[in-house]
Order: C-alpha cells, then sequence, then structure tokens
C-alpha cells in the first residue's frame, strides 16, 4: 500500500513539474493580455535545447537554464508579433507551434548526424535528483517510499516553491500589479503612466522562458533524450490547467496537481488493462471543458485579453 | 493601378512565402547545407516526373479541405483551430464505417464520407453550442476537442474489432468496398499508385463554397456576422444560429478532409505518437488563401507540394523540418501584413508627395 502510494507521488513529482512550468508562464502571458497557445513549441524546443546542452556541457542545469533561454527566444518573437506588431495572437500562436518543434528536430537532424532522436544523456547530466551519492544513486533502498517521495528531481520540489514566488509578484508587488492591469484594462494603464508594451513584452518572455523549462525538465528528468513526440499535449494541457485555475497561479497549481494525478494514475496502471490509457489521457481535457462550462464561463478571462492593444498617438 | 496592388492580399502573401523561403535558406546555410541544392531537390522533387506531380496533388486534398473549413469559420469571425480534432472524428468515423460495415462499393465511400461529415460537423457544433449557449471562449473548448479527438481515436483503434491482426500499432485497413482510389488505369498513366478522387471532391467543396459565400443570403449573412455582431444583429440577423451554423460547416468540412485521406491515401489510422496536425496545416492553407475557397485549392497544393517535396529533402540529408520552419514564418508574415501594408502605402504617398 505505502509502496504504491510513493509510486504514485513519484510518478506526480515527475509529471506534474513541466506542466507547472508551463502553466505559471501562461499565466504571465494571459494575464498581461497576450494569448499564447504556442506554450507547447516552446515546450519542445527548450526541451531539445536542454538536452543538446547537457549533452555537451554534462551538466544538467546548466542544459535546463538554456532550454529557458531557447523558449524565451520564442517567447521574444511571440511579443514581437503581437505586441509591437498587432497580430492576431492565436494565429501567431499557431506559427509558434510550427516554428518551435519544426527548429527543435531540424537542429537535432544537423547537429546528431541525421537523427531525430538526440543521444541518451549520462545519469550525471540530468537535472539531479535529491539525498544521492556522489554517484547519483539514492542513499535509500531502491522501490522503499523515501526513495519514491524524498529523492526525486529537487526542480520538482523547486517548482513547487515557485508557485508561492509567483503568486507574491503577481499579488503583492507593483510590476504584479501592473501585469493584471495591463490585461484588464491597458488603456486605463497608459493613462497612469505605465508603459503596458514593456508589461507584456516581460510577461511574454517569461511566459517563453517558463515554458523552456518545462520542457528542458521533460528531457532532462523524465526521458533522458530528446525525441520528436517528447512532448505531447503538455503545453496544452498547461493551457488547460491555467483556465481551469481560472488564471491564477495558486489555481493553475491545483489544476497542474490533478493533472499530474492523472498521470500518475495511468503510469502505475501502466500495462494492466484496467483503464485505457488513452481515455485516461482525456481527463485534463474534459474536466477543463466541465469547469469552463460549470464554473468559470466567460466571466474571469482577463478583459483585455487577445485585443491587441494599439497605443493612440 | 499602383493603390491597387498595394491593396491586394496576394502581393503581401507572396512577400510573406519569398521571406519564408529566406529564412529557410539563412538556417540551411547556418547548418552546412547548399541552400540552392536544397531548394532545387525540393522544385524537382515535385515537377520533374508527372508521379511527383500527381503525387503532390493527393497531399494536396485533404489540405484543401482543412483548408476551406478554417477559411469558412474565418469569414465569420471564428477561428476553428478546432479543425485538427475535427479532422481526426471525420477519419475516425470513415475508418470504423469502412472496416466494420460491409456495403457495395460507391455506396460503402459514400455512407463513409457522410459518417465523417456528420463527424466533424458535430465535433464543430458541440464547440458552437458551448460558445452560443455558455459565452465559452471557442478557441479554448476547440483546443479540448483536438486532444479528445486524438485520445479517442487512439483508444478506437486498440478496441478488438478495429485494431489490426497483423502486427502493426495501427487499425485493420478499410474494405475494398469503402476506397475511392481511382481506377489503376488513371494509377499506371501518372506512375502514382495513390491516385485517388479527394482533389476531384475538394474542388466541388470549393466551388460550392465559394457560391454559398458570394452569391447566397446565408453567405452574406454570414460576412456580416463576420464584420460585425451587433451591426448584424441590429439588422435581424440571429448571429447565434450564423455562428452555429458556420461552426458545424467548418466542422464538416475537416471531417471531410480526414475521410478523403483515408479511404483515398492511407486506408487505415495508425495509433497516433503525435498530432498529425492537417488541421493546423490548414490554416496555413486558409491564411496563404486569403480565406478564398478558390484561393485555398492553389494554398493546398503549395502545401501539398512542400510537403511532399520536403520528403525527398532526406534523400540529400537535409532535414524536411526546414519545411516547418518555412511555413511557421509565412503565418507570421501574413498575420502582420496590415504592418507592411502601412509602410508600403506610406513609402509610395512620401513619393507621390515628393513629386
Amino acid at each position: 500500500m505505502l509502496t504504491n502510494l510513493g509510486l504514485l507521488i513519484n510518478a506526480m513529482l515527475i509529471s506534474t513539474p513541466p506542466l507547472l512550468l508551463a502553466a505559471l508562464g501562461s499565466c504571465f502571458s494571459e494575464r498581461s493580455g497576450v494569448v499564447n497557445i504556442g506554450i507547447e513549441g516552446m515546450m519542445t524546443l527548450g526541451a531539445f535545447v536542454g538536452a543538446a546542452v547537457a549533452y555537451f556541457t554534462g551538466n544538467g542545469w546548466i542544459g535546463f537554464f538554456a532550454g529557458g533561454l531557447a523558449g524565451a527566444a520564442l517567447g521574444l518573437i511571440h511579443a514581437v508579433v503581437c505586441v509591437s506588431l498587432h497580430a492576431d495572437q492565436t494565429i501567431a500562436g499557431t506559427a509558434i507551434n510550427f516554428i518551435g518543434p519544426g527548429f527543435a528536430i531540424f537542429l537535432c537532424k544537423a547537429i546528431f548526424e541525421n537523427s531525430s532522436d538526440s543521444p541518451a544523456l549520462d545519469m550525471l547530466a540530468k537535472l539531479p535528483k535529491m539525498f544521492t551519492n556522489e554517484k547519483g544513486v539514492s542513499i535509500f533502498p531502491a522501490g522503499s517510499f523515501q526513495y519514491n517521495v524524498i529523492s526525486t528531481y529537487s526542480v520538482a520540489y523547486l517548482s513547487f516553491l515557485l508557485v508561492a514566488v509567483i503568486w507574491f509578484v503577481f499579488y503583492k508587488t507593483r510590476f504584479g500589479m501592473r501585469l493584471r492591469a495591463a490585461g484588464e484594462h491597458p488603456e486605463a494603464c497608459e493613462t497612469l503612466g505605465i508603459n503596458v508594451y514593456v508589461v507584456r513584452y516581460i510577461c511574454v518572455i517569461l511566459s517563453g522562458f517558463l515554458s523552456g523549462l518545462g520542457g528542458a525538465f521533460v528531457t532532462l528528468a523524465t526521458v533522458s533524450q530528446f525525441r520528436p513526440a517528447v512532448i505531447v499535449g503538455q503545453g496544452f494541457i498547461a493551457i488547460a490547467a491555467v483556465i481551469f485555475g481560472k488564471f491564477s497561479p495558486g489555481g493553475a497549481f491545483v489544476g497542474c496537481l490533478l493533472f499530474g494525478f492523472c498521470n500518475g494514475v495511468k503510469s502505475l496502471l501502466g500495462g494492466s488493462n484496467l483503464i485505457s490509457p488513452n481515455l485516461l489521457s482525456m481527463i485534463p481535457y474534459i474536466v477543463t471543458l466541465l469547469t469552463l462550462i460549470f464554473f468559470v464561463g466567460a466571466g474571469h478571462v482577463p478583459a483585455a485579453n487577445g485585443k491587441p492593444f494599439v497605443r493612440s498617438k | 493601378m499602383k493603390k491597387k496592388i498595394l491593396d491586394s492580399s496576394l502581393l503581401y502573401t507572396l512577400i510573406a512565402i519569398v521571406i519564408g523561403f529566406i529564412v529557410g535558406a539563412i538556417l540551411l546555410t547556418a547548418i552546412g547545407v547548399n541552400p540552392g541544392e536544397a531548394y532545387a531537390k525540393l522544385f524537382n522533387g515535385v515537377f520533374s516526373k508527372p508521379k511527383f506531380f500527381t503525387y503532390s496533388i493527393v497531399y494536396a486534398a485533404p489540405l484543401i479541405f482543412t483548408g476551406l473549413s478554417v477559411a469558412f469559420s474565418f469569414r465569420t469571425g471564428v477561428f476553428n483551430i478546432g479543425a485538427e480534432g475535427q479532422y481526426v472524428v471525420g477519419s475516425l468515423a470513415a475508418a470504423v464505417i469502412g472496416i466494420l460495415c460491409p456495403l457495395p462499393p460507391v455506396i460503402h465511400a459514400i455512407v463513409c464520407l457522410l459518417a465523417a461529415a456528420l463527424a466533424g460537423a458535430l465535433w464543430g457544433a458541440i464547440v458552437g453550442v458551448l460558445k452560443v449557449k455558455q459565452g465559452i471562449n471557442e478557441v479554448l473548448s476547440y483546443i479540448m476537442f483536438n486532444w479528445i479527438a486524438f485520445y479517442l481515436s487512439n483508444f478506437v483503434v486498440n478496441l478488438k474489432a478495429i485494431h489490426t491482426d497483423q502486427g502493426a500499432e495501427a487499425s485493420k485497413n478499410i474494405l475494398a468496398s469503402a476506397s475511392i482510389k481511382m481506377p489503376a488505369a488513371v494509377a499506371k498513366l501518372t506512375g502514382c499508385s495513390d491516385v485517388h478522387w479527394g482533389i476531384v471532391m475538394a474542388i466541388i467543396a470549393a466551388i460550392i463554397l465559394w457560391f454559398v459565400m458570394t452569391k447566397t443570403t446565408f453567405g452574406y449573412q454570414l460576412r456580416a456576422v463576420g464584420f460585425s455582431r451587433t451591426a448584424a444583429e441590429y439588422a435581424g440577423i440571429s448571429s447565434n444560429r450564423v455562428f452555429l451554423a458556420s461552426m458545424s460547416i467548418s466542422g464538416l468540412l475537416s471531417g471531410l478532409g480526414g475521410a478523403v485521406q483515408l479511404l483515398g491515401m492511407s486506408q487505415r489510422i495508425p495509433q497516433f505518437a503525435a498530432q498529425e496536425s492537417y488541421g493546423f496545416q490548414g490554416i496555413t492553407v486558409a491564411l496563404i488563401g486569403a480565406t478564398n475557397p478558390i484561393g485555398c485549392i492553389f494554398a493546398g497544393w503549395f502545401y501539398g507540394a512542400m510537403k511532399y517535396g520536403g520528403n525527398k529533402l532526406t534523400v540529400i540529408q537535409v532535414p524536411n523540418e526546414v519545411v516547418n520552419i518555412i511555413m511557421g514564418t509565412v503565418i507570421i508574415f501574413i498575420a502582420i501584413a496590415p504592418v507592411f501594408k502601412s509602410i508600403l502605402t506610406k513609402m509610395t504617398t512620401k513619393k507621390e508627395a515628393a513629386k
């Protein structure tokens, strides 16, 4: 029983962080008034760059950070196109979802002898687990509760901590107030001397950075290499979690835990034919739809979300 | 005359495509590939043999359908990013009927197409109902339904009655009676063994759609709602009904796209590892085709040719993902076309003022 619980928590701790990092990013972008459906593409590029940099440097942390930067670069493109050039944000996001994965696999083939998979990462080039010896092996006996729950990736717990940090930024700092205002009423912001463009640029680039980190977590912790299908829908589940959580960091956290739990159950059931894994995979999307239908409605979406803001001259 | 050219969306589309190829060339150069050589391979991969050219048309058929689907929804101001899911349920419905219900040839194919149209329309209509009844942003629910369709398809493919017993991660092949392949003589003539009726259906659909959009009251209502919902309401047009109709028809078209690809080309559904993206590619087709049904035929062929020709790049060890990057760049530059337009217009008016 305890072992199964440990396995379930372990699976959750592995599948939640990528969703959570991307969802927190999505909160920044959406709350500042820029729809970002390119999260998936940003995660995929982050996943590749993370794996490739870790492979060459042998250091998971450098790879992780590089993955974030790759996502941020796509975030910058999205910001230029949506904020400065007033393009339709959904269309721009669709383009990012072409460019991100396309560029990731393109680079992978260019660097790794025309293979769309990057080489498997050495244990020590991955993100570190906590409570391990210098060889990266847990100090707890394999399969024990502590092994599964405590001796896991430190980034998982760090990402939980980040929720509190971002909650603080959103609701207790001047920048947080400005970013929320930019998403509700940009015209009023400008009247008060807040530069909406700058706020939105920062938020969209941050959303790319966090999505890139989320993608890099997948290749640097869960999968140990980049493959074309390594990011399949996580970006969209992250968006779903944000909608589920009414566009707040705390709410998105609850959403990610719930969807991470679904994933945990899925991997725990594994080969057994008790419930089809495909049906389990649908749960995040169905739950989000039901939330939209019964709880959220249209009212909670940031008022200026998706509307290009053109500064009056 | 000059003004007319500057106002034409074709100009900006062509500029966007040229920029897309330039970006692709820069990336190819960066990884040590001669872009001229790669683009020549791409070009020859489409035009050097009748077989290749026919294949590019075969590749175009589903893309024209999803392109029409997105273009049609665009006219009412709805962005059908759910074309992907509607395509998947269309192909799924056609596969289930194609595998499980033996019927006489021709009739079988027609029933499969009808089932696909219905499934796609339903998938779009649900999102429409959520929009008009609950006020739910359609982009969000479209995305959810894309992934529900994705896993639904994988679920059905793994059912015992559907899954192949040939040891592949795919469904059984559809019965021969459901196939829409053209007669063997055509395949022999063109050298393309996959030639099927999908392209003919796609062109007919485009013409019907063009007629509906430009020559009927319904088409007028669609555009009226697309321009201004409140103005349309004031003129006595029920925007809710128009939304529902357009979103259902849009879904129907994507569903048909899934069916023609299945019944004509693939003959079975694989277990998906990732989205096949026909719906998202349809967004590109609609944008390149300037949301005009006839434009979508050419845009669909262009995308089909890029996909088919792009596959040839792997032969010379060039990553064919460059096609995705080019297409993504094209979308971005079409999306920011208004900025181009204002710059170009400013430049020309300044020149004229200087005279």
